[in-house]
């Protein structure tokens, strides 16, 4: 089984300890992953932007990437999302617009090995209790795109349900997405701020110490409130909780560290 | 409030004032959350919604591929039941044929059932400059309409207005326009409401002309259909002499038996019943019985133009549910009135922009109007992917592109004010797809993160003002891998070439 972590553009350059803790995280597990050099960005905030025809060679760069392997997994929901809702869709109309069947080809290789990292862990690895400990509490945000376009369902919650020392706090209004949408959080400020602020109001009311998502997208847009209102309560992305174990706390928290020591909102 | 839709500011300008009104804000939250949480529950209901979306959406799209042929056998359905049929490839066309109707009977009122199609139109304000009165005898409409406002929601368009709102328009307004509201008229529901049905008697039993929209047309028969929960429109359908018509073309089914499904589909996702209290239906005029004289316009102003897109189409198959403003929650914080349009929220994002075609800045704005959380597309009883089709709009704004206007293929420029967006957003994915490129701004952000300001000038304040930025970390995780593992994972030929 040939696996290769897709870390994500933001995660590359904003968030690496999220991506570190994928690593750790499946070698714990006994995956053998691989970090092909040659991906980048997905391409979605071009492609949601209305840039199509500036995603294409991006939708080829992953499969040139990717080409090679069994499994591709990825510590984001709307990542994922991007590769199976909207690379078929993005091959189709240029096949349409009769730039052949070179990116329909892509495509067809993308879409069924990409994985979102809970997918991954109960789908394939059939596994739900990752020998993971982080003694706080917790509360949830399904992300809209892992929610509503991937339907990841109950995944991260079994798997947040098996970490011990872990307490997680049911979050008012979950579904209700947190106001990010990419360049929607610059286009329409006052819409997105309102919706952020709803959202940080049901987080901090949960009295959680921190909040996880299965997308740092999301989770910069409410930490970077989180931040900005002096709130203590940390954004958390899951594969750092789930990377956590009893010899991390002991020694000072590997999830700990990655939320606080870089790439953390200031 | 302004009157008119037009010279409205663009989106993101009217939602940053809505967002700072706390009591629209109360009002909409209050109102969107309980038919939301109602609607969920009614749909739970029938184990196979599933299935009848899926047969909802399959209905809307075989009528549409063949709506010349559906509606030319409407035509003859309608004619043959004794009614009359107008064709109106605009607004003005419309508004031109409705005002000569009213006007050859003698009349200067008409009652009018609650209709989408005439507010899309601006029948009203057309009636008017003619000399004729049309009075709304929906409850909401009317508030609306006293009230001298917008509506702001498709299914409760005083949605933005709470009960002790509603009173203040009653006592101040009803005098004016009829019989006045009664002393002292608190504002419990059942007062309002008898003081609504005091004030419309009126008018039902005195109006000649009414004037309707509909929410569907059987083609096999001719028959139209207005589904409400009031039983105003059944008044306004069966007392006056002469009824008119005005609805959309595509809202049209071929048969009886299709009407099966959208009576399921449509009052659980609207007002979260499992049956509409008032279905009314009529063919053509029948001796002794209802109006003497039907006319039917059907209404294009920009319906086959939205056709002809394969993507958009499907924004044609609504059918003005308005589950998906309910869910929405941009139309939660933003309100109604910031679209522009009759038709607010989700659907009025994707609606609006193809009906109107890119007119301006706020039809350029709408289809941004989004976070795509796509929690208007789970809802949506006929599976329009909103998401979808707002994104392929976005294209159209920032690209141009092929579209049909008034029949004609034309190709639309990219709208005016992208520039810098297009160059960032190409510069971008040109520096995505050359990693190595990529990999140097990462060191360089890396080693200048000391020095990186708190706050954004320009387009980025949009973000800083309410967010704190993330920090640059030492290093990235593209480094960290080399770093910690070489390059045995694999090679790197994504560079400068």
């Amino acid at each position: 089984m040939r696996v290769a972590l897709f870390v994500t553009c933001i995660n590359d350059t904003l968030r690496p300890g999220t991506g570190r803790a994928v690593v750790t995280l499946l070698e714990r597990l006994g995956v053998d992953v691989d970090f092909p050099a040659e991906q980048s960005c997905c391409g979605q905030p071009q492609f949601n932007t209305g840039y199509r025809h500036a995603t294409e060679p991006l939708v080829r760069r992953f499969d040139r990437a990717f080409r090679d392997y069994d499994y591709v997994v990825t510590p984001s929901g709307s990542c994922a999302a991007m590769v199976r809702d909207n690379y078929p869709r993005i091959a189709a109309r240029a096949a349409a617009e009769g730039r052949g069947r070179e990116l329909t080809e892509a495509a067809a290789r993308a879409v069924p090995k990409t994985y979102e990292l809970t997918e991954f862990l109960v789908d394939v690895l059939k596994v739900t209790d990752v020998g993971a400990y982080y003694p706080h509490t917790v509360t949830y945000h399904p992300t809209c795109h892992g929610l509503r376009v991937l339907g990841l369902g109950d995944r991260p919650r079994r798997l947040l349900e098996r970490v011990r020392g872990l307490t997680l706090k049911e979050l008012p209004g979950a579904e209700e997405c947190c106001g990010f949408g990419g360049t929607f959080a610059v286009k329409n400020p006052a819409v997105s701020t309102a919706m952020g602020a709803d959202k940080v109001r049901a987080v901090t009311g949960t009295g959680a110490e921190a909040v996880c998502t299965v997308d740092n997208s999301c989770l910069l847009h409410i930490g970077g409130m989180l931040a900005r209102q002096g709130s203590p309560v940390r954004p958390v992305h899951l594969a750092e909780i789930l990377a956590s174990t009893e010899a991390d706390t002991a020694a000072g928290g590997a999830a700990g560290r990655a939320a606080g020591a870089e790439g953390d909102a200031r | 409030m302004s009157r008119s839709f037009l010279g409205m500011p663009a989106f993101p300008r009217a939602a940053a004032v809505s967002t700072r009104d706390p009591r629209l804000r109360a009002n909409l939250a209050h109102a969107t959350h309980t038919i939301r949480d109602k609607r969920a529950r009614a749909v739970a209901e029938l184990d196979d919604w599933a299935q009848l979306r899926a047969a909802g959406a399959a209905v809307k799209d075989r009528t549409l591929r063949h709506l010349d042929h559906y509606l030319e056998q409407l035509e003859e359905s309608v004619a043959a039941a004794g009614g009359h049929v107008h064709w109106a490839a605009d607004a003005d066309e419309a508004n031109r044929i409705v005002t000569r109707l009213v006007r050859e009977t003698g009349e200067r009122e008409v009652v009018k059932v609650k209709s989408m199609a005439t507010q899309e139109i601006g029948l009203n304000e057309a009636l008017a400059e003619a000399g004729i009165r049309a009075y709304e005898t929906d409850l909401a409409e009317l508030i609306v309409q006293l009230g001298d406002d917008l509506p702001s929601h498709i299914l409760v368009p005083a949605i933005h207005r709470n009960r002790g709102e509603i009173r203040d328009i009653f006592r101040r307004e009803m005098g004016k326009w009829g019989r006045p509201a009664p002393e002292g008229l608190s504002d419990s529901p059942a007062e309002l409401a008898e003081a609504a049905r005091l004030h419309l008697r009126e008018k039902f039993l005195t109006a000649k002309v009414g004037i309707s929209g509909a929410n569907f047309m059987v083609a096999e028969t001719g028959t139209l259909v207005v589904v409400e929960s009031e039983g105003n429109g059944r008044m306004c359908l069966t007392l006056p002499e002469t009824l008119i018509s005005v609805v959309g073309i595509e809202k049209t089914v071929p048969t009886w038996q299709d009407l099966e499904v959208f009576l399921q589909l449509l009052p659980r996702s609207s007002t979260a019943e499992r049956m509409n209290p008032y279905t009314t239906t009529w063919t053509g005029t029948t001796d002794g019985d209802g109006p003497r004289a039907f006319h039917l316009v059907l209404l294009d102003n920009g319906r086959t133009d939205t056709l002809a897109d394969t993507v958009g189409r499907q924004a044609l198959r609504c059918i003005r549910c308005s589950a998906c403003l309910n869910v929405c929650p941009v139309y939660e914080r933003a309100g109604g009135h910031a679209y522009g349009s009759p038709y607010p929220g989700p659907i009025g994002a994707i609606l609006t922009p193809q009906l109107r075609g890119m007119a301006g800045p706020l039809e350029e704005s709408l289809p941004y109007a989004s976070s795509l959380c796509g929690a208007c597309y789970e809802v949506c009883p006929v599976a329009i992917d909103i998401p979808e089709v707002l994104v392929h709009l976005r294209e159209r704004v920032v690209e141009g592109g092929p579209v049909t206007r008034r029949g004609a293929r034309v190709v639309l420029k990219p709208a005016k004010g992208h520039a810098a967006e297009r160059a960032a957003m190409r510069a971008a994915a040109w520096t995505f797809d050359h990693p190595g490129v990529l990999r140097g701004g990462m060191r360089l952000a890396a080693r200048t993160r000391r020095l990186h300001p708190r706050r954004l000038p320009g387009p980025g304040r949009a973000w800083s003002d309410t967010r704190a930025l993330p920090t640059v970390p030492a290093e990235s995780f593209r480094d960290w891998w080399r770093r910690t593992r070489g390059d045995a994972g694999g090679s790197e030929t994504g560079g400068v070439k």
